[in-house]
């Protein structure tokens, strides 16, 4: 299959390997910033054919995963309200909150839809008249351009049943959130190619400077991933800290402006509060008060009372550090015990993008070891840590 | 209702046994050792590219008897109908059932009808059960497999599943799916017939090929390994999946079986099983191997390996 098939090559596969194996001289720690390439690493067994010295760990980038429990208590009793009916996507469903999951609330007589797009939510809101449509708009910069054209389009529509429960959050905070922390062991980062099919990579530039810490911009198929490791690792090698693009054929420095033109219209930046990690400054979007109509907080505000953000996170869940790259899933004490897809402790464990659910899928138990990485709870060498210039 | 049942369903399953309007059938057992099953279909939408719910119900317990090495014979058909379903809907689910099971052989001797009120129901919902014979000393169970035994699949992987997938919500995909739904007994009869000895069967319905290989593999106490290189998935299901995060190998399946059999009858089942349309692409995918402590493992296209778990649930497409 075109664009698939060809970055898929297992030859081509191999002479990456290769070549980052003829470039490491010493031990890195490379962070792969977006959920889905943590799964195309497991799920290829990308990590089987790094050299030891290359250990990949996983970032904040699985936005179900970072969505704070409270919101999802919010989501839940606005899909029990007689009124409402929850549209979502897909992955969002079996991540708990505090008090269960949108799928039991579904169970249990709520209106909870599976939305494929934002279009979906407004061809509802339109059919249903009578209903209101709640769109639990979830994502990075990614989704954000989508669900900003649905509320343009609610509005120029007319369309007054339709509102947003918004819980997009940015990436740059967050990469810096993690490199001015004490605990980070991250040397260089894999940024989300989609992500910056949006947003463009200038916004990294500062931080890559900054940190000395190299960013490249990288695909998610698994030859993109190999390349990023490998620009990574050669830059790290010859001392450089600079933003690369290995993702070229989607990604232009500057991005995707008529998508940030409508983000920037709809949405303003805010504080917001990561699950397991805490509140990040400027790390969030929220509707300007232009649009605080369709804001389904504002709208439903008696509704939601007793309920907000800052839902405190299950103290057994491990997952905020894993997010960080500071511990792998297996390291955690309830990973496959008291934690499973079954019975997830925290969001990792149940979303298409979750670290700890890609280790759990493709690595269950130790039949597959991971071979040639290294195990990477302890901190880097001394002198390897890289604080703000 | 007797009105209904004799309208649709005693003119559509147009048999001796049925046309009796018994409370129960009745007939003559032919010799051999009996195989029961049952189960529900309730797929929505009710008509999908390559099929419906009636066909589905059809080929889906014929299948579920055909893993069993029996020559199925007789169905039963329940029907929940839910108030205001269009008449033409039943009569055009009843002939598709009859259809079907004429063309495979199969009689519709019993069944049951009941009506719920308006959104107590989708539509239809169909139960279907059916009684066939196994040849007498066939055993086909997971306690047969052994280590060494071939893995062969029937054919491409993840149609149904997307074929339906792309009729709902409005999700369409370039690329046209239709589903694999097909009765699968007389691929399992040739094979019987032709001196294959059939460890084990199983037909890769919900869950997909990873599941089932996944439920084999737990009951017989084996690991295998399969080779992800070697199983077909059409380039248009690949694309659909790619594009809602789904993997092919657990998407669902109405037409395909997985067989183990004796290595050394690998290369004569698969030209047997690639005479019928419905195994036309039959492939050997991988081999048990005791090894691995009950895991199914992975070879992937790059060479490197990953497990094949159960799914926990539904797989649900992804937000990007």
């Amino acid at each position: 299959m075109r664009y698939v098939d060809e970055f898929r090559d297992r030859t081509v596969a191999k002479a990456l390997a290769a070549r980052i194996r003829r470039t490491v001289r010493q031990p890195w720690t490379l962070m792969e910033v977006c959920g889905g390439q943590t799964h195309a690493i497991v799920r290829f067994g990308l990590d089987q054919l790094l050299p030891p010295d290359v250990a990949l760990v996983h970032g904040p980038g699985c936005p179900v995963c970072v969505t704070p429990a409270g919101l999802i208590d919010q989501a839940i009793r606005l899909a029990g309200l007689p009124h409402v009916a929850l549209c979502s996507f897909g992955d969002m469903l079996r991540v708990p909150g505090t008090r269960g999951d949108l799928l039991s609330a579904k169970a249990a007589g709520g209106d909870v839809r599976i939305v494929y797009s934002p279009l979906d939510a407004l061809e509802l809101a339109r059919a249903h008249p009578d209903r209101e449509i709640v769109c639990f708009a979830v994502g990075f910069e990614t989704t954000a351009p989508a669900w900003a054209m649905a509320v343009l389009q609610a509005k120029a529509r007319q369309l007054s049943n339709l509102s947003l429960l918004v819980a997009h959050v940015l990436v740059p905070p967050a990469i810096e959130a993690i490199m001015s922390s004490p605990q980070t062991r991250v040397q260089g980062f894999l940024a989300a190619g989609h992500v910056c099919t949006v947003m463009g990579y200038h916004e990294y530039e500062p931080l890559a400077d900054r940190y000395r810490v190299p960013i490249v911009v990288t695909g998610f198929e698994p030859i993109d991933i190999l390349e990023g490791v490998a620009l990574v690792v050669e830059q790290l090698e010859s001392g450089r800290s600079q933003v690369e693009n290995q993702y070229a054929r989607s990604v232009h420095r500057d991005g995707n402006r008529r998508a940030q033109a409508v983000v920037q219209e709809v949405f303003e930046v805010g504080p917001r509060l990561w699950r397991g990690i805490g509140e990040i400054a400027r790390s969030g979007l929220r509707l300007r008060p232009a649009y605080a109509g369709l804001d389904a907080v504002v709208r439903f505000e008696a509704d939601l009372v007793g309920l907000g953000e800052s839902a405190p996170d299950d103290h057994e869940c491990h997952s905020g550090r894993v997010l960080q790259g500071q511990l792998k899933p297996t390291d955690c004490p309830a990973f496959g015990g008291r934690c499973t897809p079954e019975t997830p402790l925290g969001a990792p464990m149940v979303t298409n993008e979750g670290a700890c659910a890609a280790y759990y899928r493709y690595r269950k138990g130790a039949a597959v070891e991971p071979v040639g990485t290294r195990h990477t709870h302890e901190p880097p060498a001394a002198g390897m840590n890289r604080g703000p210039r | 209702m007797q009105a209904l049942i004799q309208d649709v369903f005693v003119k559509a399953f147009d048999n001796s046994i049925l046309a009796a309007l018994h409370d129960g059938a009745t007939w003559d057992m032919p010799a051999g050792t009996m195989a029961f099953t049952t189960d529900s279909y309730v797929v929505h939408p009710l008509f999908f590219p390559g099929g419906d719910i009636g066909s589905l119900a059809v080929h889906g317990t014929i299948n579920d008897l055909a893993m069993c090495g029996a020559r199925p014979l007789y169905l039963s058909a329940g029907f929940i109908l839910e108030e205001g379903l269009s008449l033409d809907t039943l009569h055009r689910v009843a002939q598709s059932m009859a259809t079907a099971a004429r063309a495979a052989g199969v009689q519709i001797v019993t069944g049951d009808t009941k009506v719920v009120d308006r959104g107590k129901a989708d539509g239809i919902f169909v139960n279907t059960a059916g009684i066939g014979v196994v040849p007498r000393g066939l055993s086909i169970t997971p306690e047969r497999i052994r280590p060494g035994d071939a893995i062969i699949l029937s054919g491409d992987v993840g149609s149904h599943g997307i074929a339906v997938l792309s009729v709902r919500n409005g999700v369409a995909f370039e690329g046209h799916v239709e589903s694999d739904s097909a009765p699968l007994h007389r691929v399992v009869a040739d094979l019987i017939a032709g001196g294959i000895d059939l460890h084990c069967l199983r037909d890769c319905t919900r869950g997909g090929l990873a599941s089932a290989l996944y439920e084999l593999a737990a009951a017989a106490r084996v690991g295998m390994r399969v080779d992800e290189t070697m199983i077909p998935v059409h380039p248009a299901v690949r694309g659909a999946c790619e594009l809602l995060g789904l993997d092919a190998l657990y998407v669902a399946n109405e037409g395909r079986f997985v067989a183990l059999i004796p290595q050394n009858q690998a290369d004569a089942a698969i030209a047997i099983m690639r005479r019928h349309t419905a195994a036309k692409a039959a492939v050997r995918i991988g081999k048990v191997d005791s090894i691995d402590n009950h895991h199914v493992v992975l070879r992937t296209v790059l060479g490197t390996r990953r497990i094949l778990d159960l799914l926990s649930g539904e797989q649900l497409p992804r937000i990007c």
